[in-house]
């Protein structure tokens, strides 16, 4: 299958800076993707690379494998969803929506008002351009709206209109840039919802980009890791937080951020740790009274459904551990022992790879 | 409590005292005052109802000074608002490729602005000197005729016109810089998504409308500088020849100043002021109704 | 580079040598022997540039007692226009009076009235108290100014309220706070003003004409029509000179200090 949209070896350079590095990414045909890295990883600069906002210094853009890397933004039919929405401010709803339309089938006669009136042509491209305007704003339920200024809406509903606006005109695929970063929590789980069902219906091939891991891992069907201008890893939500490709992939995914235990030391939890540095998740670790490794409680903080405790071991490695459930929590400055399951173990090389740790 | 209402007359009396001494005392006298035939040094005054701006409006002198103004004014605007926002346009462009370059004209620009008018007026009667100026020596190099550019009655008006222009455009200019300096990339972005990636739709969808705003602001800015012509004439012309470059202002200084009518050129000042008045209305009028984008 | 923008930066260019046209002229036509000025070759630059215009311009003429009282008249402008409108915009800024709204509501309707409206009755009161003809006449009428009450109103009200209320702890009278606080937080919005009063009063050439007769007492504009109409035509460099030595401290000033001067001009569009 040709990828809907894909990078090849991309390296985007501002002046000495190199904000992207030999990027390489597929987005399929109806496929979910979301790139994912912290704020000023580069991934802004793939998005925009992507929609063919800046040109890449080295490496290819790929259109349903033909190359558009010289193509303008306009010849490559890919919607863009702002983060600041970038709604036109002295335009309606409707017309906001029906811009992209307006402008790519309509010729600047054809744009003026009352042209309809004198071609048969430009009025049949009109009820066209009507119809599917309407229906989009069905779709998003922005029918009472579509006479309003931008300004005169909230955030999520100036969200819908853009949302509206890129979907418009069929595109070969659809680029969001944060598209959740300005909502509050509960719009936030809500619009969530609707983006996965908006993919279902339209079958377009979408890529999200994001610094949230729950948007994330909760939406895409796969996600690209993306840490200082490389992608780390590209997976499903399951096989990026199960199997991290390498460490600082390991280090990023997760709510609480994975213990390393160097090697050496880390042979106390297995021996594979003679060679390897060991990653165990906070939630992996048990309390076993004769677990393998030697703790002290340094500080216990209390989350409600969760309590994190913070522990050294005895060589001096810093630990974390979430622990569910209130029974006999240990204090600050007990002697614990802990223990994790072999099968939760990440082994990771010098290089900071993944190697197989036996259980 | 009285010490607290001391000291707030003492930080706010003087100045308020001078704003009512000499800024609304003045406007209502010269609102009454419109009405009588005052002459400067007079011991009384007849109230002449609207006479005087029957004068006004009524003698060839008086519509020949408004027209005038009127006409300056229509040439004024769109030549230097359109010139400022080509100019701005250009820079704007230019400063992400050449900044240097685009600052020092910038500054060239803007020279006009900080100026003393009354001096360069003088250097531009002395360019366009029939025999001694620049100008002329010019036109024959090109074999045109040479022009009588302050004393013919048909060319004073737009050689007037013509050097308000070269005094407004660079200050058009910096607010249109400023308008465009606040334009959000983004939307150019979005633009070019949209299909928009040619210089001239690109215009028409995202800078036009964006400055729509500046844009009135300016035309209004120049229209009341534009009103209130008066160093280039006073300093050229003299309102003349054969009052043919007459204006509002000036006749307001000739007949008030020179001739001490104080009731006519208290008339000529309320028809100025209230003109100014009209055109901050629309100004509001406009920006509430259709351009704030609300 | 595209042949468009290359077109573009030609026009772009041939504009700016337009605007600078009458500047090279005033400078040119100044540096020119009389000889030069008065003949049927007329050309753009001097061949034999002299000094001779300038001497003659600062010794045999008043073109030096113009620039004088051009200082005199500006500064003392400036300097009653802060003195008046400080405390004035700091109290309006900061402190709860009775009036209060009343005051600012007829600072902002002053703004909407150009002094060309104010000027006869102005000139018709001063004549009365045989004002006129005085450095008097050239100042006071512009120590009240709407413009620099709202502009140092609105920099002061951006001062936070905790700052002015820690003076206050410390002891410090109102017009201390006034003076020591507010006027030194709000110094770049001070300096905009001070740009735009002192361009506005030396360039400006109504009032002074109205007010004063005698040509001791003529700021430079005034000064320089003086000159102009006693000189008749005879002596255009000297003339230019004096134009140049005129328009030269501002526009020097401009040169060297251009982003504030850019602002404290333009704000002069917000004065609605």
């Amino acid at each position: 299958m040709t990828a809907a949209l894909a990078l090849d070896g991309v390296t985007k350079r501002f002046g000495d800076t190199t904000a992207i590095t030999d990027v390489s990414l597929a987005l399929g045909q109806g496929e979910f993707v979301a790139l994912l890295g912290a704020s000023g990883c580069g991934k802004s600069t793939t998005l925009r690379i992507l929609a063919g906002l800046d040109r890449p210094s080295e490496g290819q853009v790929l259109m349903q494998g033909r190359c558009v890397t010289r193509d303008s933004a306009a010849a490559r039919n890919i919607a863009l969803m702002f983060q600041s929405y970038a709604l036109y401010p002295h335009l309606s709803v409707y017309q906001n929506i029906a811009m992209p339309l307006r402008l790519r089938h309509l010729s600047v006669a054809g744009r003026l008002p009352g042209a309809a009136r004198f071609s048969g042509a430009v009025r049949r491209t009109r009820e066209d351009i009507d119809a599917q305007v309407r229906r989009v704003a069905a779709m998003l339920r922005l029918e009472p709206l579509l006479a309003r200024k931008p300004g005169q809406l909230s955030g999520g509903q100036q969200q819908r209109v853009a949302l509206a606006r890129a979907l418009v005109r069929k595109p070969a695929a659809f680029l969001l840039d944060e598209p959740l970063s300005n909502l509050d929590t509960q719009l936030r789980a809500d619009t969530r919802d609707e983006l996965r069902a908006l993919h279902r219906d339209t079958g377009h091939a979408f890529l999200i980009v994001t610094h949230d891991q729950s948007d994330a891992l909760s939406m895409a069907d796969r996600v690209a890791v993306m840490i200082a201008g490389r992608i780390e890893q590209i997976a499903t939500p399951q096989q990026l937080f199960h199997t991290p490709a390498t460490r600082a992939v390991a280090e990023f995914i997760g709510h609480h951020r994975m213990n390393i235990l160097p090697q050496g030391p880390a042979a106390a939890l297995h021996p594979a740790g003679k060679g390897l540095d060991l990653g165990v998740r906070p939630e992996d670790l048990r309390l076993q009274a004769d677990g393998p490794l030697q703790a002290v409680v340094r500080s216990r903080a209390f989350h409600g459904e969760e309590t994190i405790l913070s522990l050294q071991d005895d060589r001096g490695t810093a630990l974390r551990m979430v622990l569910r459930g209130g029974s006999a929590l240990p204090l600050p400055g007990d002697s614990v022992r802990l223990t994790a399951p072999p099968e939760a173990l990440h082994g990771f090389d010098a290089c900071g790879l993944r190697q197989q740790v036996l259980s | 409590m009285i010490r607290a209402a001391l000291t707030d007359l003492l930080l706010v009396g003087p100045a308020a005292l001078a704003v009512v001494l000499f800024i609304f005392l003045p406007v209502g006298v010269v609102f009454g005052l419109a009405f009588t035939d005052y002459q400067v040094g007079a011991a009384q005054a007849e109230w002449v109802g609207g006479a005087n701006f029957a004068q006004l409006f009524g003698s060839r002198l008086g519509r020949n000074a408004l027209l005038n103004t009127l006409t300056y004014a229509a040439i004024v605007i769109p030549g230097s608002v359109g010139l400022g926002l080509l100019v701005a346009l250009g820079l704007h462009g230019m400063a992400t490729r050449l900044p240097r370059l685009s600052a020092l004209l910038r500054a060239v620009y803007f020279l006009p602005v900080a100026a003393t008018l009354v001096a360069m007026a003088v250097s531009w009667q002395m360019l366009l000197h029939p025999s001694l100026g620049l100008a002329n020596t010019w036109l024959q190099a090109l074999n045109l005729p040479g022009q009588q550019w302050l004393s013919d009655r048909g060319l004073v008006l737009y050689t007037l016109a013509g050097i308000g222009i070269w005094q407004s455009t660079g200050y058009n200019m910096v607010l249109f810089l400023a308008g465009l300096a606040a334009i959000p990339s983004t939307l150019y972005d979005a633009a070019a998504v949209d299909g928009a990636d040619r210089g001239w739709t690109r215009f028409w969808s995202v800078t036009w409308p964006m400055l729509g705003p500046t844009t009135l602001f300016v035309m209004i800015v120049t229209a009341a500088s534009a009103f209130r012509v008066f160093e280039t004439v006073a300093t050229m012309t003299a309102g003349g020849p054969a009052f043919a470059s007459d204006t509002i202002v000036y006749a307001l200084y000739r007949e008030g100043f020179v001739y001490f009518k104080a009731g006519y050129a208290a008339a000529i000042t309320v028809v100025f002021f209230l003109a100014l008045l009209a055109l901050t209305a629309l100004q509001m009028l406009l920006v509430e109704r259709r351009v704030h984008y609300r | 580079m595209r042949p468009g923008l290359i077109l573009g930066f030609g026009l772009l260019a041939l504009g700016a040598v337009l605007v600078l046209l009458p500047f090279v002229w005033m400078v040119s036509v100044s540096l020119k022997p009389h000889a030069e000025i008065f003949t049927p070759h007329v050309s753009l630059l001097p061949q034999n540039p002299t000094l001779e215009n300038y001497r003659r311009a600062l010794t045999e003429t008043a073109i030096p007692r113009y620039l004088l009282n051009g200082v005199l008249v500006t500064g003392g402008i400036l300097i009653l226009q802060l003195v008046l409108s400080v405390p004035c915009a700091y109290a309006l800024a900061h402190r709860r009076f009775p009036g209060r709204g009343l005051l600012f509501g007829a600072v902002v309707a002053a703004l909407l009235v150009p002094f060309h409206v104010t000027a006869l009755p102005i000139f018709l009161g001063m004549a009365r108290l045989q004002m006129l003809d005085s450095y008097t006449a050239l100042i006071l009428p512009f120590a009240a100014t709407a413009f620099g009450l709202f502009l140092l109103r609105q920099a002061f009200a951006q001062i936070p309220a905790e700052l002015i209320d820690a003076g206050r702890v410390d002891g410090m009278s109102e017009l201390a706070i006034a003076w020591r606080v507010a006027f030194p937080l709000a110094l770049p919005t001070v300096i905009a003003f001070a740009i735009f009063s002192v361009t506005a009063h030396w360039n400006d050439l109504f009032w002074p004409m109205i007010a004063v007769t005698d040509p001791d007492l003529a700021t430079p504009p005034r000064g320089i029509l003086y000159f102009r109409d006693a000189e008749s035509g005879d002596e255009p460099g000297p003339l230019m000179a004096g134009a140049t030595l005129v328009t030269a401290p501002l526009v020097l000033a401009f040169l060297l200090a251009q982003r504030r001067f850019t602002q404290g001009l333009a704000s002069t569009g917000l004065k609605r």
